[in-house]
């Protein structure tokens, strides 16, 4: 879940962090006014939950008062990567005499949070690493023992930094781990992080990612920014696809058969299980498969709720074939899936047999299910063939279409 | 419209029974079993399927109620 840049910034100024003066505007006089509070000159920046404001025109500069209000009509309209502005930041402009980049983010590979600091703001830091990788030092982070600042000044120091400026960075560099770790975030960047003519030290622009599970250990955060509970807050609005997959979720209580995410694919998927849609997922692709879409299904789904996701994802263009598989069952029944994902298929008019790839769902109540496999002539394995190999044989399937 | 999966019968003299039917409304996980506006049984076609096939409707009226798995017909 992706916090706007003044939301991001709210946060860093609760734990201490540097910034400017700010406000933000809603209409071309809060933007006049925001300018003349803060002492014009000032930067005004759309608010949207993406990169790219820079080349969009959607980040300029006013002289005065009068010239923010302006600006604010020509910012407001600009589509961002399609998306289109909240509000407009209107912020101090700072006289710059050195940015630097911090960003804290998870690594998937080694399952642990990764400090990344560079000593080269202001541009993209997959740059940096390529062209310069002795300007760019990444730190990873325990989540279980404390962070101390020792760590901050090393990750800094092995950019080459040091002097008073190490020395003035360590404190905001130990902050923005502490923040990341606090809220559960996916993402704390700060990009850039500037030193003043003045010497002074400044965030300028900011960006937050939430992982969207945590949203409930952190309400009371959410409810002072002002982000609402419905708000899902993506990087990109979600599709009709994804919101007919919600619908289905929402409309019975009984398990979980939704946080259905669109792809361009031609492979449906029916998948989940402790984890089991990411790995299935991860399995596709390297079998190199094209999943149509990403789901999730556990807690025992209902026939009707297996059945209504079926038939939204074999409803996609393009889609002839579902897998349907997760990982080993206990309170998800074997039998109660097949039944909704064969009943899903004959209410779109297609034949189970042809249409499910492969069904893969081992564990409770799965000598029931494989009887009704068996009936459709579904083909199905049990816990023997790994998920990768199901994931495999799917693909073959799909490819023998094509 | 009919369970594509599962059929349940009940005998006219389960059906009614009031106190049976009550049992059976009361019993059921996933709501097949609805009393109807004469006060006499209604099966809910639409909630056939649910059937988790946990046999409480059984134990409430074992000489009257069947519950057929429609895919282990012939």
């Amino acid at each position: 879940m992706r916090f706007y840049e003044y939301e991001s910034k709210e946060l860093f100024a609760r734990h201490g962090l540097p910034l400017g003066k700010r406000g933000i505007a809603t209409s071309r006089d809060e933007a006049r006014a925001r300018a003349r509070e803060i002492g014009a000159p000032v930067v005004l920046k759309s608010q949207v939950l993406s990169g790219g404001r820079m080349k969009a025109g959607a980040v300029k500069f006013a002289d005065t008062p009068d010239e923010a209000a302006a600006l604010f009509d020509e910012i407001m309209p600009i589509v961002v990567n399609g998306q289109t502005a909240r509000s407009v930041l209107v912020e101090e402009k700072s006289p710059i005499s050195q940015e630097y980049y911090v960003a804290v983010t998870w690594d998937g590979r080694r399952k642990l949070p990764v400090l990344v600091f560079s000593d080269m703001g202001g541009i993209d830091i997959e740059q940096v690493a390529e062209k310069y990788p002795d300007h760019m030092s990444q730190t990873h982070v325990s989540t279980i023992l404390p962070f101390t600042p020792r760590l901050a000044k090393e990750a800094i120091g092995a950019t080459g930094v040091s002097g008073s400026a190490l020395n003035r960075l360590t404190p905001i560099v130990s902050t923005l781990v502490e923040i990341f770790l606090a809220y559960d975030l996916t993402l704390a960047e700060i990009n850039p992080l500037v030193r003043l003519e003045n010497g002074r030290f400044a965030v300028l622009d900011g960006h937050i990612d939430m992982e969207a599970e945590a949203r409930e250990k952190h309400t009371a955060l959410l409810e002072d920014l002002g982000i609402e509970p419905e708000e899902t807050r993506q990087a990109r609005p979600p599709s009709e696809f994804e919101i007919a997959g919600a619908r289905v979720d929402a409309a019975d209580h009984r398990g979980v058969a939704g946080n259905v995410v669109e792809f361009d694919g031609d492979l449906g998927l029916v998948i989940g299980a402790g984890g089991g849609s990411l790995t299935l997922f991860d399995a596709v692709l390297k079998q190199g498969g094209r999943p149509a879409n990403y789901c999730e299904i556990g807690g025992n789904p209902s026939v009707k709720k297996t059945c209504e996701l079926t038939k939204l994802v074999l409803g996609k263009p393009g889609v002839e074939k579902i897998a349907v598989m997760m990982n080993v069952v206990s309170n998800t029944r074997v039998d109660i899936v097949a039944r909704g994902v064969i009943k899903g298929c004959v209410e779109s008019g297609r034949d189970p047999a042809s249409t499910i790839a492969i069904f893969r769902i081992p564990g409770s109540w799965e000598e029931e299910g494989f009887k009704i496999l068996e009936r459709h002539r579904v083909e199905y394995c049990d816990r023997s063939v790994s998920m990768y190999e199901a994931a495999g044989r799917a693909v073959a399937k799909t490819r023998a279409q094509t | 419209m009919p369970g594509m999966f599962i059929d349940v019968e009940v005998d006219a003299s389960v059906a009614a029974d009031a106190e049976l039917v009550g049992k059976l409304v009361e019993v059921c996980p996933v709501s097949i079993f609805a009393r109807s506006e004469g006060g006499g049984l209604e099966i809910v076609e639409e909630n056939l399927d649910e059937c988790t096939l946990c046999d409480l409707c059984i134990q409430a009226a074992p000489e009257g109620v069947r519950v057929i798995k429609l895919y282990e017909q012939g």
